[in-house]
């Protein structure tokens, strides 16, 4: 039953047939047996979890009802929680415990999801292929070779896996969305604002978004619906009222326009990405859709941009880091800034200090306007093209990622791992809504499609995910492991 | 050489809203360190800021009340920079677009004439936390209580030309923040900061000196101080055939002299940016409206006003509209007694002294404005003359009894029987014989010297008009 989406498993609970305390058991059983290999969790929260699923059984048997109560969930561990450990994937926070919850983990709690623990991902959400991880990068499922994808690929694993049966995940630059694709489920990123950044800690604050990675875009309506809205404690979360998205999941599609970058099909593309994408467009095709070509002129300088961006961001958003507060402190520091130095020194991972550097690089007195200034220029470029390509369409689709899952440890080179984001990244910086999902295999590893809406059309972006997933199977396929025993 | 010097201010006021400029905590003065402090103050990872809109009110307030252009869209930035009281490790501020532009205020020079001093821009910003380096050894201690505490910089033209220009602008920048009340502005307390930026040039030179910077002084005397010794300094390292450093410096009230901090070059690069967590902070012409409609009468208009409606002197109205608290406690006492010039005599003489001789508020003033009005009331009305009531004044300073039960009780009363008064006489000009003489030899002047013994044999309770007009006439019969 592990393998059910939320969906499923909220009949059979509702139904009686199931308890909470039996389906998180079982969760538990299988994260105890698949976790080692995985390594899609952090932190694991066997007897938290199963009071909370005591506690969901309880509010049922009182009357409550809501498609999550009693669900197993899995958080990103870079949203805070109560209570439980909050690492980042860095060693800067590896005994950090936040005394409060994200205002998502909150929203989960109030519905009576449970907790099962946190997972794993690029150090402070820095990365594309969960290398980047203090504590060792989460494997992908389908070969456990490859990477999941990053920085959610912990949350990514541990769906394709069965090692939960939710989870959320955040999304940068394609964060969400890339190892989704990578391990062959549904990874949502709601527009920018839609949900609250409160308690998430932040990378690149104008960016970052939080989304569910799941089973079925289905899944994703409700898990959406329960994540999104106004939130007081966030300045850049929007005032607009959240939609029933389940309610719309199955509108048709007769008619529907959808644009077709031509960027996004370009020399990078791996063949058997582009054929399962396009015979993803037949499909739409027969479902009564128009495809059309669009075009994003500015689509090659988005990496460049994020990459100035995010890291100037990120590189003052980090600053707190400073060992004098919470979070690792060096040992016997001789001054404040020998205990500033080390303590960020050993605390913080290379592709950190990295981005750091870059960042604070593009921040400097001379460089502003030639980095940081021009950056924002391409932002509104980029911008720009997405709302001249949606006066034409209804949703672009292309995509999620050139290619499927690589080896861990083949990209050296951080710009070729930067380029794994190059169909995301526009995305985040136009601030769009995003979704990931199945779309066929490469040699045994799943090939992730693209659907981009309109600022704030979740609706339609769920819509459009969810009646390919009625016409295809690829998100029901699962990989064999740990299931060969 | 004949030197001028230039000046420039940079004031923080702590802004008295309710809680913190970005989270919810309170912040009041003098609390236990680190009781003040939330997640947020701390910095801790995943909080976010959420703009306290009675900042921005505040800051529109004073902006208008110094005929500031206000920024309708106000950018806050990052500056980044790191140190232990610092939690977040930038402080937010508004760099390019600040929510008050350009405007002015006018002072009042020493000889009478006023200048206006402009106003470049005031932004808001958070305040960093207090490092505590003397309670600890080999360590040092943060107190966060004050960090994200909500500031208004304000930021002079530099037009200051003294010591003096500098300190009459600042004590008019407390006037307005006091007056708009977003401000305790108190000096000792931090809640009102002060840099001041110093150069001097040739007289008649058009470019502007090297300046120095002189951080953080915490009183009105010290400013000026400050200011003097640093012009001093500056004119002896030239005339001695050196040069200025652009350099922070810190003032040593006990020494009276500056010495550098630390110098610019080494400055740190703030790497600037937009805050990514906060929007804009988008205003209409309403909202500006909105808060115009609610500005209080100001200084300037006060004053102008007290001397027009009461017909006070230029200088009283000054010294009355100082703060708005002391301008109330005229205009209660002036319509209570119903005579303004008295009540401004009273209120600048002897109330002030009073107060300012062991520094107490006017709220706190042991005399009320009611007990001072009726105070008046019976010297009008004749039942105390004004001797006796300076008297009486120094006793209500301490007991808290009505006038009129003082007068009563203490038999202060004016004697105006004309019985009693011509019984005193008599006596005094029997006692006085060699100066009845004087008088009658034609040496009037001695008839102040008769009145005086009359008023003094009366324990000054006799009405002095009555003893002079019955002295007179009393000599004259004799004669």
């Amino acid at each position: 039953m592990i393998e059910k989406t939320a969906t499923e498993l909220s009949r059979l609970l509702s139904s009686g047939s199931l308890s909470s305390v039996e389906l998180t058991r079982a969760y538990l059983d299988r994260i105890a047996k698949a976790n080692d290999n995985l390594n899609a969790y952090i932190t694991i929260c066997e007897e938290s979890a199963l009071e909370q699923a005591k506690k969901a059984d309880e509010r049922r048997a009182k009357g409550f009802r809501h498609p999550l109560l009693g669900i197993p969930l899995a958080h990103k561990d870079i949203f805070c929680t109560d209570g439980i450990n909050t690492t980042c994937g860095s060693r800067m926070l590896e005994n950090f415990i936040a005394p409060y919850n994200a205002t998502v983990v909150e929203k989960f709690e109030d519905v009576g999801a449970v907790t099962l623990g946190k997972t794993n991902m690029d150090e402070f959400a820095m990365g594309s292929s969960n290398e980047t991880s203090y504590f060792g990068p989460a494997k992908n499922p389908w070969n456990i070779k490859k990477v999941p994808g990053g920085s959610s690929g912990g949350s990514a694993a541990a769906i394709a896996a069965d090692l939960c049966a939710i989870a959320t995940g955040t999304d940068t630059g394609g964060s969400i969305r890339q190892p989704a694709a990578f391990c062959g489920v549904t990874g949502f990123k709601p527009s920018y604002g839609r949900v609250s950044r409160w308690g998430m800690i932040a990378f690149a604050s104008s960016l970052d978004q939080a989304g569910p990675i799941c089973k079925s875009a289905e899944d994703a309506a409700i898990l959406t619906s329960v994540m999104a809205g106004l939130d007081n404690k966030d300045s850049t979360s929007v005032d607009k009222p959240v939609e029933a998205y389940s309610a719309t999941l199955n509108k048709s599609l007769k008619g529907l326009k959808i644009g077709i970058p031509a960027q996004h099909f370009r020399d990078g593309l791996s063949s058997e990405v582009e054929r399962s994408i396009k015979e993803a467009l037949k499909v739409y095709e027969q479902m009564g859709a128009r495809v059309t070509e669009i075009n994003l002129a500015h689509n090659h300088l988005s990496v460049p941009a994020y990459y100035v961006i995010a890291p100037a961001e990120a590189s003052a958003n980090l600053s707190r880091y400073d060992g004098v507060r919470y979070g690792y402190r060096c040992e016997n520091p001789v001054d404040l800034e020998d205990m500033y130095k080390r303590s960020r020194s050993e605390g913080f991972g290379a592709e950190v200090k990295r981005r750091i550097m870059v960042g604070t690089y593009a921040l400097s007195a001379g460089y502003y306007d030639d980095y940081y200034q021009k950056a924002q220029k391409i932002r509104r470029l980029i911008k720009n093209d997405f709302d001249r390509a949606f006066e034409e369409v209804d949703v672009i689709i292309g995509p999620t990622s050139p290619n499927t899952a690589f080896d861990i440890g083949a990209k050296k080179d951080p710009v070729a791992m930067y380029l794994e984001d190059i169909y995301t990244i526009a995305v985040n910086l136009a601030g769009l809504p995003g979704i990931s999902v199945p779309a066929g295999f490469s040699e045994g590893l799943p090939i992730g499609m693209h659907i981009i809406g309109k600022h704030f059309e979740e609706a339609k972006v769920l819509n459009v995910a969810h009646q390919f997933q009625q016409e295809t199977e690829w998100h029901k396929q699962k990989p064999k492991f740990g299931l060969e025993d | 050489m004949e030197w001028e010097s230039i000046i420039g201010l940079e004031v923080h006021v702590s802004l008295s809203t309710k809680s913190k400029l970005f989270s919810g905590t309170a912040s009041t003065f003098g609390a236990e360190p680190n009781t003040q402090a939330n997640i947020f103050d701390l910095a801790l990872p995943g909080t976010l800021p959420a703009f306290n809109e009675n900042a921005l009110q505040m800051a529109v307030f004073f902006g208008l009340a110094i005929g500031a252009k206000i920024g309708k869209r106000s950018i806050f930035d990052r500056k980044n920079y790191f140190y232990p009281d610092l939690p977040k490790g930038y402080q937010v501020t508004q760099l390019d677009f600040p929510t008050v532009g350009k405007g002015s205020l006018t002072i009042s020079l020493e000889d009478g004439t006023e200048k206006v001093i402009g106003v470049t821009r005031a932004h808001i910003e958070e305040n960093a936390g207090k490092s505590l380096h003397e309670e600890f050894t080999d360590q040092s201690g943060i107190d966060l209580n004050r960090a994200g505490e909500p500031l208004l910089e304000i930021v002079s033209e530099p037009e200051i030309k003294n010591a003096k220009e500098a300190v009459a602008y600042l004590k008019k920048l407390h006037s307005i923040v006091r007056y708009l009340d977003i401000s305790d502005a108190i000096m000792a307390q931090g809640s009102m900061r002060c840099d001041v930026n110093v150069s001097i040039r040739k007289k008649g030179d058009n470019k502007l000196g090297t300046r120095t910077e002189i951080k953080n002084i915490n009183s009105f005397r010290f400013v000026e101080k400050a200011i003097n010794s640093e012009i001093i300094r500056q004119q002896e390292v030239i005339e001695d055939g050196g040069t200025i450093i652009q350099e922070t410096r810190r003032y040593d009230a006990n020494k009276d002299i500056t010495s550098s901090m630390r110098s610019k070059e080494v400055a740190n690069d703030y790497r600037y940016f937009p805050e990514p967590d906060l929007l804009p902070i988008v205003i209409d012409d309403s909202y500006i409206s909105s808060i115009q409609s609610a500005l209080p009468e100001l200084p300037d208009a006060k004053q102008r006003r007290f001397i027009s409606d009461y017909g006070l002197s230029k200088y009283d109205a000054g010294v009355l509209t100082a703060t708005r608290e002391l301008a109330e406690y005229f205009e209660q006492v002036a319509k209570k007694c119903g005579d303004a010039k008295s009540a401004a005599n009273w209120v600048t003489g002897s109330l002030l002294a009073l107060l300012n001789k062991d520094d107490i508020e006017i709220i706190k003033s042991p005399i009320d404005a009611e007990r001072l009005a009726s105070l008046i009331g019976r010297i009008k009305d004749n039942t105390i003359s004004g001797k006796i009531a300076k008297n009486l004044f120094e006793i209500m300073a301490t007991n808290f009894s009505s006038v009129d039960e003082l007068i009563e009780k203490r038999g202060l009363k004016q004697v105006t029987d004309v019985g009693e008064i011509e019984k005193l006489i008599t006596k005094v000009l029997n006692d006085n014989p060699n100066q009845v003489q004087q008088f009658a030899d034609g040496k009037e002047q001695v008839l102040g010297f008769l009145i005086g013994q009359a008023m003094k044999a009366s324990q000054g309770k006799a009405n002095p008009e009555q003893v002079n007009e019955l002295l007179k006439e009393k000599i004259k019969q004799k004669r």
